[in-house]
């Protein structure tokens, strides 16, 4: 299969049921794979924010842009604008031995990792950063093994004064 | 207390049932078409002794076919009221059929209680989640004081923009509670609704109309968006002024009459050779509220290749989706051809009218009365006994292509159609609703024997309301559109389109109490049809027409106007890549 572009869409919604599985189906109708969703509240609590990660072809893209926003509930959909900051976190769980411990605190400053709980034989370590950082920093710990790893999903805000 | 506070005041002890027809009363709403059940009884309960006239239907299906009718009729919403679970899921298909065509229908579904959902209680449907992908918009209400804003969100939605279906859920135990809010006409709550009637941007008209300049070959494409913001008069103008040929797809029939000399009627998959020809050999062509639907460009590729292509669209995500157009307007269809108008002069079309009336003479829609009773003569006779004033309402199939090309329309909202669809079983109940529409109108349904099967329960309806539809059946013992297929690409092995056992539709109509006529030979004809259209009343014309004729003029599926043929080929064809 070739390899489609990943895009982030950034959905302002009304706060009201049914609005998520509303946008879900324009995706799922054109094909389009949604990597990530991350749904959360804005300041103003009629609102929420969705920044939404699929792959897909920038044509069927326009496509799902333009008739999400003619959701009644979708306040504004767009794919994100290029200055922004951009952040998720991820939480790995390891095997907790004095290797990983070392690898952590050697990398601490330069992946913004830390360990969070160490139980039962197992290390909890979290991450935060963009998402190729994790992708980065999950590639290099893969040789310690990891038993288990979840990611938030990204979630971006734009530069200055401009509203996302 | 003035009138219009004692309107929008809610009585002392009135409950949620009652909130919600004081509201449909107070937009004006006349009838509600519908058919009760255990969730919806408060709802009924509150109809007692309304304004608004209730109208039971046979079947749900039928009640949202005849809201989709007279709301295409009127332009103002039809209203739909049914209970819930198997109730409300035989809406569905009349849903998808209003949202397809763009038609403003409120369907109100009864529901059951609030906690109940998702319990699987008795005759409970999820509603709201089975219909979302064909609604323009649906609520699942759960506070009794937000039936007011809810059905005055719903009213608004469904009809403005490019308009469709609204379904409001609503469960028992919230229309049979008091109502405690302060008024029924409180502020909506739709702030992602702006782009309820765009306003055409002037600059993209400007380069719109730049595109016009120095062409010879011109063409405009009518589509629904024109009837529904009955755009006809200003299309008519810039017609006339650029001196262009005006073709219309099967749901923008009528809104330029297809009678003007400039017309060359409906385009696409069966429509006339010569508006096909048109196509191909454009140079530029304008559409004013088509989709470009793959029934007219059949092969995008090949789709008016060496044409500039000009798009008006009330809805943006049409723009691009289809066709990429050299230059789009956003807006509703009058109003930007209004404005267009005065930015176009005269153009050179001498020579391209010239080659119109060439193929208008070489290629004319025909049918012989030499071999038995065709569907052709058939509704060619209705068109000219009824003077081509009655407003028609279609089913699918065969039928509909040849209504399409012989009962020429001049006024859009006299034509009603299950277009994007293709709903078999839409034409008779649309036609009942037309004529609660236009009850002044001359009102004929022309269905197919298949199509007419499906619904032809509600001749009670008609009989109890005495409402005088003439219903025209187009009888030929086929699912015939389908059977034409298998003959032209499937080596005629005929699969499920033989009807046989189809009832004698004279003794079906009137064991209904409905007067019935019969035809099946050319020389009847016109004596028949002109009994039947001045008998004052409802009556059903039972036409039974030769079993194997085709449409033509026939552009293969997913084929483009250059593969059309306008009779029946000797070669064998090969199977379309189109998909119906």
């Amino acid at each position: 299969m070739s390899k489609l572009p990943l895009h982030t869409i950034s959905v302002l919604v009304a706060n009201k049921p049914g609005v998520l599985v509303r946008i879900a189906l324009v995706f799922a109708r054109r094909g389009y794979n949604i990597d990530s969703l991350v749904v959360s509240p804005t300041v103003n609590p009629k609102f929420s924010r969705m920044t939404i990660t699929a792959k897909g072809d920038l044509e069927t893209l326009e496509q799902i842009i333009k008739n999400v926003n003619k959701l009644i509930d979708v306040i504004h959909c767009g794919e994100h604008p290029a200055n922004t900051v951009e952040k998720e976190l991820a939480l790995l769980k390891t095997k907790a031995s004095p290797a990983v411990k070392a690898f952590v605190a050697k990398n601490t400053r330069k992946f913004h990792v830390r360990i969070d709980d160490a139980s039962e034989g197992c290390y909890i370590i979290e991450q935060t950063g963009t998402t190729a950082e994790l992708d980065e920093f999950e590639a290099l710990i893969r040789k310690y093994g990891i038993l288990e790893m979840i990611r938030t999903g990204k979630i971006l805000i734009t530069r200055g004064k401009e509203t996302t | 207390m003035n009138k219009e506070s004692s309107k929008t005041q809610p009585k002392k002890s009135m409950n949620g049932a009652q909130a919600l027809v004081k509201c449909l009363e107070n937009f004006g709403v006349e009838y509600i078409w519908g058919l009760s059940g255990g969730a919806a009884i408060p709802i009924f309960d509150a109809l007692v002794g309304s304004k608004i006239k209730l109208i039971l239907t046979r079947h749900e299906q039928g009640a949202t076919h005849m809201a989709d009718g007279y709301a295409r009729v009127t332009g103002r919403p039809g209203v739909v009221l049914v209970t819930s679970g198997p109730g409300a899921t035989n809406t569905v298909t009349g849903i998808l059929t209003a949202m397809m065509d763009s038609v403003p229908i409120i369907v109100l579904t009864g529901q059951t209680l609030t906690s109940m959902l998702g319990k699987d209680a008795f005759q409970e449907a999820d509603i709201s989640g089975i219909t979302m992908p064909v609604v323009k918009h649906s609520y699942l209400v759960k506070n009794t004081n937000d039936i007011p804003r809810i059905i005055k969100e719903a009213w608004h939605i469904c009809q403005t923009g490019r308009p469709g279906p609204v379904l409001v859920d609503l469960p028992k135990d919230i229309t049979s509670a008091p109502f405690s809010g302060e008024s029924l006409d409180p502020e909506m709550d739709i702030p992602g609704y702006k782009k309820d009637t765009p306003s055409p941007h002037k600059a993209d008209i400007v380069k719109m109309a730049k595109f016009f300049k120095g062409k010879k070959k011109p063409l405009l494409l009518v589509g629904h968006g024109a009837v529904l913001s009955r755009a006809g008069a200003a299309i008519k103008k810039l017609a006339e002024k650029l001196g262009s040929p005006v073709t219309n797809t099967l749901l923008g029939k009528g809104e330029f009459p297809e009678t003007h000399p400039l017309s060359l009627g409906m385009l696409g998959m069966h429509g006339t050779a010569y508006a096909n020809k048109a196509l191909i050999n454009c140079d530029l062509i304008l559409s004013i509220g088509s989709r470009w639907d793959d029934r007219i460009n059949g092969n995008n590729n090949e789709f008016c290749v060496d044409a500039k292509k000009l798009h008006i669209d009330v809805d943006f995500s049409e723009i691009n989706k289809i066709v990429k157009p050299d230059a789009w307007v956003v807006g509703q269809a009058r109003e930007v051809v209004e404005e267009l108008v005065k930015l176009v002069g005269p153009l050179d079309t001498a020579d391209w009218l010239k080659e119109m009336a060439y193929y208008k003479k070489e290629f004319p829609l025909k049918y012989s009365t030499n071999n038995g009773l065709t569907a052709q003569q058939v509704i060619d006779t209705c068109y000219k006994v009824t003077q081509g004033k009655a407003i028609v309402a279609t089913d699918v199939g065969q039928h509909q292509m040849w209504a399409a090309q012989f009962y020429r329309a001049d006024k859009g909202n006299h034509w009603l159609s299950s277009g994007g669809a293709g709903t078999m079983g839409y034409g008779f109940p649309a036609a009942i609703g037309a004529q609660f529409a236009a009850p002044n109108n001359l009102v004929v349904a022309i269905v197919g024997d298949g199509g007419f099967q499906m619904t032809l329960y509600e001749l009670s309806t008609v009989f109890v309301h005495k409402l005088p539809v003439k219903v025209l059946i187009i009888d030929n013992k086929y699912l015939g559109m389908v059977r034409q297929w298998q003959e032209l690409f499937f080596d005629n092995r005929l699969s499920g389109v033989d009807l046989e056992g189809n009832p004698d539709f004279v003794k079906l109509a009137e064991s209904y109490g409905i007067k019935g006529f019969h035809m099946n030979k050319p020389e009847q004809c016109e004596s028949v049809m002109q009994e039947a259209m001045n008998y004052k009343g409802p009556c059903v014309i039972h036409a039974e027409v030769i079993k194997e004729d085709n449409v033509f003029p026939m552009i293969p599926a997913g084929k483009s106007a250059f593969h059309m043929i306008v009779e029946k080929p000797t070669a064998k064809m090969e199977k379309p890549s189109g998909s119906t």
